[in-house]
């Protein structure tokens, strides 16, 4: 049971912060470019399947909530904790690989990266954190039952 | 963008409304007749699939297919109807359970012989719809084939036909909505999913990066554009179907196992 609340959590979080990072990063702030004419083929092909990958994601682990609320499972700190892993998991892997290695797009253009990639992964590198965290203690409250 | 015979396309859009409008009367022919040997078909069911018919029809007659010529981005538009939208609709009517069931005993028997020939298993996998089908448009759009359709009827016929059934397969293939003769588990159509969806994703930035030629730029990201977010939207309810499936067969396999033990 609790596996089960930790993926439908990681999951959901993925998916999540790649919505978070479409709708506000692509579509309101256009920081993000659709394509820059710099990304290479094997960014496009990355940057393509871990999109798909994350719509995917978003809607099962909703549904693996779902289960768990149905069959009465649902262990809130350990949902919790799966969402903030999947959030900063996926903010520190756009932000590290495909931002820097694969150089698919860039967080901004034309202004100086550094405060911005600092700001992306600093923040993902909190929320993966705070997500392990709370892992961490729910399963000592287990212990402690 | 070349010139069509637009006599031979008329032809075509004749030929198209045929096929349509045979449909949308077989349909409900075929839900008389078989109504009177088993329970009543749902008639929600021929409306979702005269929806899916008329919108996978208007991608080839009419205004739309006439302008699709010329502007990408309606092109494109066109596509999302025919080879997702429509097929996806289709699929709902359950045509093929409403066939076998409209059959005598005798003609069943032959079409489910066909069905389980090993060609239409093969072509039935998960994985072998999707090369279809997104390697088809890969096909159309990063060779020349997508230039030399426009000069000649028979080929943009041949092709739309490919892109339609292609995209009925791989939705069949993905969503277990009819009739299913091979079945699959949901990891891996989940997995295929995903890689269909990518590379669709992937081909729409290649074109945005490098539309066909003889189309202008503007036109050309605009179309790319339309495929990524408008694939998106279809995309998702495919996979909100899967989910749910797996959500109810969840439940259905826990009661299973309490009345066992």
């Amino acid at each position: 049971m609790g596996r089960e609340n930790i993926w439908s959590g990681i999951l959901f979080g993925i998916g999540l912060m790649a919505l978070v990072d479409e709708i506000i990063f692509h579509q309101l702030l256009q920081w993000h470019h659709f394509y820059d004419r710099a990304t290479t083929f094997i960014g496009i092909l990355s940057d393509g399947l871990l999109n798909a990958f994350a719509l995917f994601a978003l809607v099962i682990g909703l549904f693996m909530f779902a289960d768990l609320q149905r069959k009465r499972a649902v262990y809130k700190l350990k949902w919790a904790g799966g969402i903030f892993t999947g959030l900063g998991g996926f903010q520190l892997f756009d932000g590290i690989i495909n931002h820097k290695l694969l150089q698919i797009h860039q967080v901004r253009y034309d202004v100086n990266l550094l405060p911005y990639d600092l700001a992306w992964n600093i923040s993902g590198a909190v929320l993966l954190i705070t997500g392990i965290v709370l892992l961490l203690r729910s399963k000592h409250k287990k212990a402690g039952h | 963008m070349h010139h069509m015979n637009m006599t031979h396309f008329f032809i075509l859009e004749i030929t198209v409304l045929f096929i349509a409008i045979s449909a949308l009367i077989l349909y409900p022919a075929a839900m008389y007749y078989s109504n009177k040997k088993h329970r009543a078909w749902k008639k929600g069911r021929y409306f979702i699939f005269a929806i899916g018919v008329i919108i996978a029809a208007s991608a080839l007659t009419g205004p739309l297919a006439r302008l699709s010529h010329t502007d990408f981005t309606v092109h494109m538009f066109l596509h999302l109807l025919l080879g997702m939208l429509g097929p996806l609709l289709i699929l709902h009517g359950k045509p093929m359970t409403l066939i076998i069931r409209t059959l005598k005993v005798s003609q069943a028997r032959k079409l489910s012989t066909f069905l389980n020939m090993k060609y239409v298993k093969f072509i039935s996998n998960p994985i072998v719809a999707s090369i279809l089908n997104i390697g088809g448009l890969f096909l159309i759009y990063k060779t020349g084939l997508f230039e030399l359709m426009h000069t000649s009827v028979l080929l943009f016929a041949l092709i739309h036909l490919h892109v339609f059934l292609a995209g009925y397969l791989f939705t069949m293939s993905i969503i277990y909505i009819d009739i299913v003769t091979h079945r699959y588990s949901f990891l891996y159509r989940a997995a295929v999913l995903i890689a269909a969806l990518g590379f669709h994703k992937i081909l729409s930035k290649l074109i945005y990066a490098s539309p066909p030629a003889g189309i202008p730029r503007q036109d050309g990201e605009r179309g790319a554009m339309l495929m990524y977010y408008g694939g998106d939207i279809v995309d998702l309810a495919l996979i909100i179907l899967l989910c749910l499936e797996w959500y109810k067969r969840a439940e259905r396999s826990r009661v299973q196992t309490v009345k066992l033990s």
